[in-house]
């Protein structure tokens, strides 16, 4: 078994390949520094949303199950890790201990939503996962009361960042005469984290596992007969996504130091959707571009879109925001009837059969 | 017994409007085993196009009757979503007609972003105050002063959904097109080699649909006096809720569904606080006991969960009869 | 090989039961698609299973294969009940399955059709998956191995990269079966393998289908092609209208009355249902 990041074969050419783009992705940062710290930040957020649309990938596009709660678990990682390290209950566990917790409270709640729904055809999952997403947010918002667990639509402040014996991630420090901002920090560990996910991902997707959820996406009656035991198949996916969720809100949490319900709305869940069709779902690599795509391309939007119009019309008439929200709508329907497969083409899938075989 | 019959009255109303919002979705999935999922926002534009219409009429200084100008302005909502209904399945679900099953949930949900944004565009991201031209005359339905009350506004909802509703029925069992309609509801392949236009009966129930939900959005807007660019939303998933309720595809579940939903949505938001109320158990804890001497109303689900009904049935209706009241068999279909 | 010979080494090998069924009974609605369907499959040998259209044999596979419930009566697989089994647990009892209409993974390749077939005989779980211990690579590559080699046996292995859905028609009934084999079934039950092959593609389907019994694996077949469920079975069953019309060797059945009345017609309502 080979994926895209094994070099054996070629060695020379693929190592300076690997050297070159490492290079490129340890200097990204200061770069960007360059430019502002807020592109540090936004690229932050953007490797986040890689990875919420990675976790996403195993449910939607290894497995075929459209689930539009997503957030709803990014949600519940979010929560656990603020409360568990925040003065809301004076509770302050280190970040280690609490990601795991994220992770598998948000895959209890993935199996508890799964396992009514899944035998159901996945038009009906859709609409399942949508009405659950809303729950989850319904709850945030209400219960401040008459316990106040989650303090409502105030949200939870102050929320510790992550921090390794004396080194936190939210100073600025010197190290060998570089000035190590916060983002910059976070940048670094939310880089390794995310080639981690990467890996798994490809590696899931190469095994027998990934094979079963591509069988099961690919002809429910026919996974069966071949002994597919669909039902775990599908939960397993499942719960698999919403503890990657899970984590990558427990991140969120840290990096951000404040959350309230309104980060975990619908249009969250549809924006990591979309991330996952326009790069083409079930696609690793595609997943990735599409996130990195439309985390960014909002941005550029907001600096361009509305001195734009300032410029041409006098005022702003179509607010970043708007546009950015009918980006999305349009890339969904325009992606489905032109490109179903995504924007990374099939030929890279045709380029891995080719080497599997050659390796075989 | 008074709070009983007030919120009974209210979820019917709301149920009223729930059923006509239902009948689109059913009668689209009962023809092309597709969700609509923009359905809800062609309510949403319904009541903004009524919305804008009423604005002018009544600032125009013409002094027509206020019936007069809701029925003005419904007329004109509905063509427009009757457009706005014929182009979506022209555009995006008619050539996904064949493709994988994720394929037209994915582009209806483009869609409904869409819609919901060029709304925003259109009429401003604030809620918008629904004009009340009609003045509203409160009926008491018991002896009790305090008692339970109908409106005029309520009965006209009711009314109206009702003579929607049958003449629905009258359309789909009484026309040629009903027949078109219930042929390729059981096999499109047999109904074309019929000689029935497949196409055209297709784009014929989902203009029927919309012309429903824009007179949905009218009643919606009235009644709660305010529209806003995100209200098909809720309203749509709580119409979907309601279809499955009754019996997905099935017109007369569709009508039940939504009825039932209504009911237990206003029953629900109108008890939940009194029946999760801790004061009840003040006796068992003193603690308990001195908080509720401050808030007698220590609930620990209050109304403002009521939107959370909805999903509750949805998900028990899947669970234990994924076939709905009155529907046939969906589950275990690939 | 010839049909003297095939009976030869049917009655070779073992002459004990491996599918036994007892009454079974559907029913869809008011439509009784199987009535009181009784018959006995031995190891070894090739069963036919042939009728006019709508006599009752995939709903017959349907409920042998667990994707439906039998409303009467059920099957013995190696002398224990398949009762209750839903199809994956079928498939791990060992029985393997073709469907009617082509039902491979369309958008993966013939090489992955087959793996997923494995699936069933292998154990490696997510964190196997994930940390790719030895055990698991090893696993992978008996699974990679196996289905070069199944692809080879069905002879589709010169398109084993390319994805199901380019294959040729005849090309994709074999490699459903090489799917169905990669499960090691005992029992492999075939929904029509040669409709839509031409004369030169069901002869060497039927080389296939002999080599398949010769290396132990009993075969049900529903077929409509006549000549090569005489050519190749063993004992045929006969269904019309849901009921057992007729059991016995393929050139007794042939003369029997009521399958002549059935095939071609004693009745005119037979004429029009065999049409």
């Amino acid at each position: 078994m080979r994926s895209y990041l094994d070099v054996r074969g070629r060695p020379a050419l693929a190592w300076v390949g690997v050297a070159l783009v490492a290079a490129a992705l340890v200097a990204l940062p200061w770069v960007l520094a360059g430019i502002g710290t807020a592109w540090v930040r936004i690229t932050n957020l953007a490797i986040l949303y890689c990875f919420l649309a990675l976790g996403l990938n195993i449910v939607v596009g290894f497995a075929g199950l459209l689930d539009l709660g997503y957030i709803a678990f990014y949600g519940v990682g979010a929560y656990v890790y603020a409360l568990l390290a925040s003065p809301h209950f004076g509770i302050h566990l280190p970040f280690w201990a609490i990601l795991p917790l994220g992770a598998a409270l948000a895959c209890v709640f993935g199996v508890l939503l799964g396992t009514p729904t899944l035998k159901l055809r996945g038009d009906y999952l859709a609409i399942v996962t949508l009405g659950f997403g809303e729950i989850v947010r319904i709850f945030l918002n209400n219960l401040s009361s008459p316990f106040n667990l989650t303090n409502g639509p105030q949200g939870i402040t102050l929320i510790d960042p992550f921090r390794i014996g004396d080194f936190s991630f939210a100073t600025t420090q010197q190290v060998l005469g570089n000035t190590l901002s916060s983002p910059i920090k976070y940048y670094y560990f939310l880089l390794a984290v995310l080639l981690v996910v990467i890996v798994v991902n490809l590696r899931l997707q190469n095994s027998r596992i990934g094979r079963a959820w591509e069988a099961i996406r690919e002809d429910e009656i026919a996974a069966r007969a071949m002994g597919i035991n669909t039902r775990n198949m599908k939960l397993l996916a499942f719960a698999m996504g919403a503890s990657f969720g899970g984590v990558a809100g427990g991140m969120f949490s840290a990096m951000q130091g404040f959350i309230s319900p309104e980060s975990f709305v619908l249009v969250e869940s549809i924006m990591v959707l979309s991330m996952v069709v326009l790069g083409g779902m079930g696609n690793v690599f595609g997943v990735v571009i599409g996130a990195l795509l439309l985390s960014y391309v909002p941005e550029v939007l907001r600096y361009t879109v509305g001195p734009a119009q300032k410029a041409v019309f006098g005022r702003t008439l179509i607010d970043p925001e708007v546009f950015r929200m009918l980006l999305f709508g349009l890339a969904l329907v325009l992606m489905m009837l032109f490109r179903p497969a995504g924007i990374l083409p099939s030929a890279v899938r045709k380029r891995e059969l080719q080497r599997r075989t050659d390796g075989g | 017994m008074d709070t009983f019959i007030q919120q009974l009255v209210n979820g019917i109303t709301l149920g009223s409007v729930y059923a006509i919002v239902a009948l689109g979705y059913t009668m689209v999935y009962g023809i092309i085993q597709l969700i609509n999922f923009a359905h809800g926002d062609v309510v949403m534009i319904g009541a903004m196009v009524a919305y804008s219409v009423i604005a002018v009429l009544a600032g125009s200084g013409m002094a027509l009757p206020p019936l007069a100008i809701l029925a003005i302005a419904t007329l004109c909502a509905v063509p427009v979503c009757m457009a706005v209904g014929y182009t979506l399945e022209r555009v995006a679900y008619r050539p996904l007609r064949n493709a994988p099953r994720l394929a037209p949930l994915i582009t209806a949900i483009g869609l409904s972003i869409i819609l919901q944004n060029v709304a925003l565009i259109i009429w401003s991201r604030n809620p918008l105050a629904y004009p009340q031209i009609v003045e509203t005359v409160t009926y008491r339905l018991t002896p009790n002063p305090d008692g339970a009350t109908i409106t005029n506004v309520q009965v006209g909802i009711v009314g109206l959904s009702i003579l929607m509703m049958a003449g629905l029925l009258l359309l789909v069992y009484r026309t040629k097109l009903g027949i078109a309609m219930r042929a390729v509801a059981q096999n499109p392949q047999v109904a074309g080699l019929m000689g029935i236009d497949i196409n055209r009966v297709i784009s014929m129930t989902f203009m029927i649909g919309a012309a429903l939900a824009s007179v949905a959005g009218v009643m919606d807007g009235s009644y709660y006096g305010i529209a806003h660019y995100q209200m098909g939303f809720l309203l749509g998933l709580k119409a979907f809720s309601a279809a499955v309720l009754g019996g997905i595809g099935n017109l007369g579940g569709a009508m039940l569904g939504g009825l039932l939903m209504g009911i237990i949505e206003a029953l629900g938001a109108g008890y939940v606080g009194e029946l999760t109320n801790l004061c009840h158990l003040s006796g068992w804890s003193d603690a308990l006991a001195q908080r509720c001497a401050n808030d007698p109303h220590l609930a620990v689900f209050g109304s403002n969960y009521q939107d959370v009904f909805a999903f509750v049935v949805l998900i028990l209706v899947l669970v234990f009869r994924p076939s709905g009241l009155l529907g046939e068999r969906v589950s275990d279909r690939a | 090989m010839d049909r003297a010979q095939g009976t030869r080494a049917a009655a070779a090998s073992a002459q004990s039961d491996l599918l036994v069924a007892r009454n079974v009974t559907k029913r869809f609605g008011g439509v009784t698609a199987l009535a009181d369907v009784s018959f006995t499959i031995r190891r070894g040998e090739i069963y036919g299973l042939i009728g006019p259209n709508g006599a009752g044999k995939t709903s017959l596979f349907n409920v042998l294969t667990g994707i439906y419930g039998p409303d009467g009566g059920g099957f013995d697989f190696d002398d224990r009940p398949l009762a209750g089994l839903k199809p994956n647990d079928v498939a791990a009892r060992g029985i393997a399955r073709t469907f009617q209409n082509i039902r491979l993974f369309a958008n993966l390749s013939a090489l992955e059709n087959v793996m997923i077939g494995r699936h069933v005989r292998t154990r490696a779980n997510v964190f196997g998956a994930i940390l790719r211990n030895a055990r698991t690579l090893a696993e992978e590559r008996a699974i990679e191995k196996r289905a070069h080699e199944l692809l080879e046996y069905v002879g589709v292995h010169s398109r084993a990269n390319d994805l199901a859905k380019h294959l040729a028609y005849g090309d994709q009934r074999r490699l459903e079966i090489a799917r169905a084999l990669a499960t090691d079934p005992r029992l492999l039950a075939l929904d029509e393998p040669a409709a839509g092959m031409n004369a030169t593609e069901t002869a060497a389907l039927r080389g296939l289908l002999e080599n398949i019994r010769r290396d132990g694996v009993t075969i049900l077949l529903i077929e409509h092609d006549m000549k090569l469920v005489m050519s190749v079975c063993d004992r045929v069953l006969v269904l019309d209208y849901g009921r057992k019309i007729a059991e016995g060797p393929a050139a007794e059945v042939q003369k029997d009355d009521k399958v002549i009345a059935a095939y071609l017609g004693g009745e005119v309502t037979l004429n029009l249902k065999g049409a």
